[in-house]
């Protein structure tokens, strides 16, 4: 690091969006030759915002942008690249269908006469640039079938290959284990090295402390203070973040679990696509406790998740509630006896975003009585719905200005909210909730946690599944691991360990 | 004063959009008359569009008979319009009616044909609802194949459009064909023809088309098979989480959009027609889509926008006499208003009309289902 | 009929379509060429991430301006001329639709199934419209149909590879171009630099937005190339293949090719099979009259309605997408507008 002029200054970065969100507040930023310089904030802070103008895929409202002490002015991801400037975004920009090779070179590609592509001259140049930042990638691999530790290293490669001199990674480890984010903070050690400065976006504090030459902390668009992480420490990182002071676990309490609630036996599932994505999953949750499964996105969760609430068949295997054989059940059915699902894509499976909240709020319960009663449930009964509506709204803090706004109009907490408020009923026997705070803010997030614990205090046998490994670690009574369709790993709360779970998460094996 | 203005805002700002995109493609479709009258015999004449419209008003509006003639157009575009207009509401977008209508209307005939002499009061309604069901038959396969297949409607109701002149064709000339008239065609319907209520052709028709109107309506508004029919249009994977079976309901809807234009095809063959001959056409089949799109989807637009099509229908061939603008401007304008519809984008810009809030967007299930992609699970790997 | 006069009629209808062969195939490529062109327009939208279910439209109203430019030049400038001519503007037909189609779904966003609706709706229009309006008051004769190139008959006569060439070269210029277009777009689609940015803003337009490649700009160019190429369909359809015009003309080409092109999991050379075979179900129905079987196998052909035979494409359509459809996924991005985020 050496303190000769920055590589890069944004000066009183400002950008409002239509609607009125200021996005980011007069923003100051400077990245010095040969750093790792992170930028923390929670979700919607304005972090990503800040790096898409660097980008230049929007267009800020006020503000300098200086590179080597020159002004420019960036005109979109052509322009962006052309300065130098890299980026590896938090939803890969990766097309799922051509290659390792095909992926790197788009909109750079090296043709022969006519326009016909040398992929063998792109391969060539794809293993230099890999062995040069320490790992080998296999340029002919279609970007589906790699890992997602490996895809997140071709979109560094793509940036490489483009000359980025400066690279911003936003939310890298957000898909990663403990033990592939080890290994990604060793390439860009070696990045730096080289020669490259690196923005590092995250909401991750212990990760920010091991990386980062500084730290700059965002919160609701404003830079809040810059620290050196040897002068700093989590909770004070934490406090900047949100605001106030903020208890970083939350107080799960004691579980009392009573009887056998949920089995899962020899299940197995095939995916969309006809792989077999569980191979032989077994699982217990008892009413009164949390089991969380632990595992990267993508080793069977989301399938057998589906296949415990009715929305896939298994193959093989058989689900009981409540020693009941329920695996033939629909998902009404299932319902009726007592188990609720909490989906990961809230906007796709829990909501109909332009119906009017109270359309959301009775949705999975549309056709019970009072809701539906005349001709054998036939025909709507507006007042019950509207008073159930108003009823959950409050109760769950719900923030709209009416009820009768559409879901699409609220914000990704208070969507959150509907769908919980509506799920979280009083009758239920077992609570299924996948990635129930991805995306949402601190304050949310509290909320959900709070609301999850005060279910299984009152009896609840509830699955968790998460992608945040500190989700789990924190809400779970006993940790399942999931890699591969199996479940490989299982522990009490008090047995489970960060490394070890990490390392069963990556591999599937205790020992590396 | 200011009441009747505040209540009648909402209805305004769905209306907007529709009326204004009328009114633009008249002044567009003008301007198409306009460069092509350089190609009559009369020549290049700028007034030409104004006299054209004023005989299409004429036609339309002019006299008691013009109503009443406008009037028996509207009735089979109401079916019509409510078979596009429900199948949208589920996602699903019917080009069929063309087929189902002529399925409908030889079902019909046939039934209508064999109890010529019985008391209208049996044969009519028999001979509607052998129609009805045949256009429900008629809707059933596409609805059924999209379902279990992913079939998209779009191609499979046209392919069946064309197989069905064909077949009904074949039908007529061979097996249904009436004895003793110099050309194929079907026997007199006699007593089943559908009673003449007013003038010289407003027949019954026209009050059951009103009737399915309101049926439509409450059935989508009020009941549990309406919300779960429009939820499986706005969103089929929370439609599945909710317990619906988007199965089901695709298959039952483009069944009953089917019956609805088969509905049609039986009043328009029992109330005008009479007869089933090879040739028959129907522009049915377009402009429900347009009346569909016109009054977006919903039973009460479609009402109006039917009344507005037929009026255009009924005052054509007036135009065509008086001025000897082809009737086909009419198709010209109808194509030019699902272009305003479509690209609202140009009707707000040009009437300064701010952006609607949020819309039910079924046409996204509709396009979204092109490649037979199901609403499956949400995918597994980088978060979304 | 017994059962055990099966295995012989199928002997008799293998024997049949062995002497058939050589009239039928190049009807089945004649056929099959405004299918394949519609077909290719599908493939290079499709793969770009536009829907366009106008195709029908499209090449309605290019057969028809196509058809009309002809009818013009016919008596000033000559038969050869004048169908040049004819197909020019039939091109550009395409190409101009082609261009409005892109607005609407590319720069205006509006629904792609909607927008190719109004195109199908305004095609009948317009051209039943001019039709009435110019032509036929008019009377006067058709454009003339370009005379096909005819092959020598020693390289007819040749055994087996006699009618495959037959097929492909007893034809139209359109006719022969096709299989040179087919085999052109397969390996630009997938070797060259255009192609693999075509592939990208189809599968995951905002991947190729972030390195720099402008998505809108290239869903224009091949919608517009696409849609010339339907233009060019429908040039054939009047210029080539009959000489005249009538409304509707086009009769459901445009909705079989998209069949094509899923058939043909959105790849040209694939949808070109795809339409061969649509082809081959038309040509069949027209071989059965034309050159009707003898025999027993004549008498039970004969029993069939000739409704099965004319409605056989149109149901095997069906069919092929029923069995077709859910097994091959469409580009990623095949239908939803790309919207750019934040930008001003």
């Amino acid at each position: 690091m050496s303190d000769k002029t920055p590589v890069l200054v944004m000066r009183g970065i400002t950008k409002r969006f239509p609607g009125g969100t200021l996005a980011n507040d007069s923003i100051d930023l400077d990245l010095r030759e040969r750093e790792i310089h992170a930028l923390l904030g929670e979700n919607g802070a304005g972090k990503t915002t800040l790096m898409n103008i660097l980008y230049g895929l929007v267009t800020p409202d006020e503000g300098e942008i200086r590179i080597d002490g020159a002004p420019v002015t960036i005109q979109g991801p052509a322009d962006a690249i052309a300065r130098g400037i890299g980026m590896v975004h938090q939803h890969f920009m990766l097309v799922p269908v051509l290659t390792v090779a095909e992926n790197v070179v788009l909109g750079q590609e090296i043709t022969r006469v006519g326009g016909i592509l040398d992929l063998r001259a792109a391969e060539r140049r794809i293993r230099e640039l890999a062995e040069r930042l320490g790992f080998t990638v296999d340029p002919r691999a279609r970007v589906d079938q790699l890992s997602l530790g490996q895809q997140q290293r071709v979109e560094i490669l793509k940036a490489i290959y483009r000359g980025a001199r400066i690279l911003v990674l936003d939310e890298p480890t957000a898909v990663l284990t403990p033990q592939e984010t080890r290994e990604i903070f060793g390439v860009l050690r070696r990045l730096r090295e080289e020669g490259t400065s690196i923005i590092f976006i995250t909401h991750k504090l212990d990760e920010v402390l091991e990386i980062a030459d500084r730290i700059t902390v965002i919160r609701r668009g404003k830079v809040v203070g810059t620290r050196k992480p040897a002068e700093t420490n989590e909770n004070e990182l934490a406090e900047l973040m949100v605001g106030r002071a903020v208890s970083l676990r939350v107080d799960r309490g004691q579980s009392h679990p009573g009887d056998v609630m949920l089995e899962v036996i020899g299940l197995r599932v095939l995916d969309d696509r006809r792989h077999e994505v569980c191979q032989g999953v077994d699982l217990t949750v008892r009413s009164g406790e949390i089991v969380g499964i632990a595992g990267v996105g993508g080793n069977g969760q989301d399938e057998l998740v589906e296949c415990v609430v009715g929305l896939r068949k298994p193959i093989a295997g058989t689900i009981r509630l409540a020693g009941r054989d329920i695996t033939r059940l629909s998902v009404e059915e299932r319902r009726d006896l007592g188990v609720a699902y909490v989906p990961a894509d809230r906007q796709r499976f829990g909501l109909v975003l332009p119906y009017l909240l109270p359309d959301n709020f009775v949705l999975t319960r549309y056709g019970e009585v009072p809701y539906a009663a005349g001709l054998g449930g036939f025909i709507r009964q507006d007042r019950p719905i509207r008073a159930e509506a108003g009823r959950l709204a409050k109760e769950f803090d719900v923030r709209a200005s009416s009820l009768d706004i559409a879901a699409a109009t609220l914000s990704g907490g208070n969507q959150q909210k509907v769908v919980v408020a509506r799920e979280f009923r009083h009758d239920l026997k077992v609570l299924v909730v996948d990635q129930p705070t991805r995306g949402l803010d601190v304050g949310s997030i509290e909320f959900i946690h709070k609301q999850v614990i005060e279910r299984r205090d009152a009896g609840v046998a509830v699955l968790l599944v998460s992608a945040e490994l500190d989700e789990v670690l924190d809400l779970s009574d006993r940790i399942l691991v999931m890699y591969r369709g199996r479940i490989v790993g299982s522990f009490a709360a008090a047995e489970a360990q960060r490394e070890k779970v990490g390392l069963l998460m990556a591999t599937g094996e205790a020992r590396p | 004063m200011r009441n009747w203005r505040v209540r009648l805002a909402p209805t305004w700002a769905k209306a907007s959009i529709p009326v204004y995109s009328i009114v633009l493609a008249f002044a567009v479709a003008a301007i198409v008359v306009i460069v092509s009258s350089v190609f009559t015999e009369t020549g290049f004449s700028p007034l030409l569009p104004f006299a054209a419209y004023a005989s299409l008003f004429a036609g339309a509006f002019g006299s008691g008979t013009s109503i009443g003639n406008a009037l028996v157009s509207a009735a089979p575009l109401m079916f019509g319009g409510l078979a596009v207009g429900l199948g949208l509401k589920a996602g699903l977008f019917n080009i069929g009616v063309a087929g189902q209508f002529l399925v409908g209307a030889f079902a019909a005939a046939v039934t209508g044909a064999s109890l010529a002499t019985a008391p209208t009061i049996v044969g009519m309604p028999l001979a509607i609802l052998v129609g009805a069901t045949a256009g429900a038959a008629y809707g059933f396969i596409p609805g059924y194949l999209k379902a279990r297949t992913g079939a998209h409607e779009v191609v499979t109701t046209i392919m069946l459009n064309n197989a069905a002149v064909l077949l009904l064709t074949w039908t007529v000339n061979d097996l249904a064909r009436a004895p003793g008239f110099s050309f194929p065609r079907t026997g007199e319907t006699g007593q089943s023809a559908l009673p003449i209520l007013l003038g010289r052709n407003l027949h019954l028709g026209i009050v059951f088309a009103v009737v399915a109107i309101f049926v439509i309506r409450w059935i989508l508004d009020r009941t549990t098979l309406g919300f779960e029919i429009r939820t499986v249009g706005a969103n089929p994977s929370a439609a599945r989480y909710a317990g619906m079976r988007p199965v089901f309901i695709t298959a039952l809807t483009m069944t009953v959009s089917g019956l609805l234009a088969g509905l049609a095809g039986a009043i328009q063959m029992l109330g005008v027609i009479g007869f089933y001959a090879p040739g028959i056409t129907a522009s049915v089949g377009f402009d429900s889509i347009a009346v569909a799109l016109l009054g977006r989807s919903d039973p009460i637009g479609i009402l109006f926008a039917a009344l507005l099509f037929g009026a255009f229908r009924a005052g054509a061939p007036l135009m065509q006499i008086e001025t000897s603008v082809p009737i086909e401007v009419i198709d010209i304008i109808q194509a030019l208003v699902i272009l305003f519809l479509a690209a609202d984008l140009i009707v707000r810009k040009v009437f300064r009309v701010r952006a609607p809030k949020v819309e039910i967007t079924e046409m996204a299930t509709v396009t979204g289902s092109w490649g037979g992609a199901s609403g499956g699970s949400s995918g597994a790997g980088a978060p979304r | 009929m017994d059962i055990l006069a099966l295995p012989r009629l199928t002997w008799e209808f293998l024997v049949y379509l062995f002497l058939v062969m050589p009239d039928l195939l190049p009807i089945i490529l004649s056929l099959a060429t405004p299918l394949a062109l519609g077909a290719l327009c599908g493939v290079l939208g499709e793969r770009s991430g536009v829907v366009n279910i106008g195709i029908e439209g499209i090449m309605l109203m290019a057969a028809f301006f196509g058809y009309l430019t002809g009818f013009a030049f016919h008596e000033p400038l000559g038969s050869g001329v004048a169908l040049a001519l004819g197909i020019a503007a039939s091109i550009a037909t395409g190409a101009v639709l082609g261009l409005l189609h892109a607005w609407l779904t590319v720069t205006v966003r509006a629904d792609q199934i909607i927008a190719g609706t109004m195109m199908n709706i305004a095609a009948f229009g317009v051209t039943g419209y001019l039709n009435r309006l110019i032509i036929t008051p008019s009377g006067r004769g058709g454009a003339g149909v370009i005379t096909p190139f005819h092959l020598p008959d020693q390289l007819a006569s040749l055994p087996l590879v006699g009618p495959i060439l037959a097929m492909f070269l007893d034809q139209g210029p359109i006719a022969m171009s096709v299989i040179v277009l087919v085999l052109v777009s397969q390996f630009a689609l997938f070797r060259t630099r255009w192609g693999l940015r075509t592939r990208a803003v189809g599968e995951h337009p905002k991947a190729a937005d972030t390195v720099g490649i402008d998505v809108f700009r290239q869903r224009y160019m091949n919608v517009i190339m696409g849609c010339a190429f339907a233009g060019l369909a429908g040039a054939y359809l009047t210029l080539e293949s009959t000489g005249s015009f009538q409304n509707g003309m086009t009769g459901g080409r445009g909705f079989i090719a998209l069949a094509a092109v899923i058939f043909g999991r959105w790849t040209p050379l694939g949808s070109f099979l795809g339409a061969l075979l649509f082809g081959t179900a038309t040509a069949f129905g027209i071989i059965v009259n034309v050159r009707p079987a003898e025999g027993d196998l004549g008498a039970l052909m004969k029993t069939i309605p000739t409704f099965w035979y004319a409605a056989l494409p149109y149901l095997i359509t069906v069919v092929i997408l029923a069995g077709v459809v859910g097994r091959s996924t469409p580009p990623a991005a095949d239908g939803i507008p790309y919207a750019k985020e934040g930008k001003g």
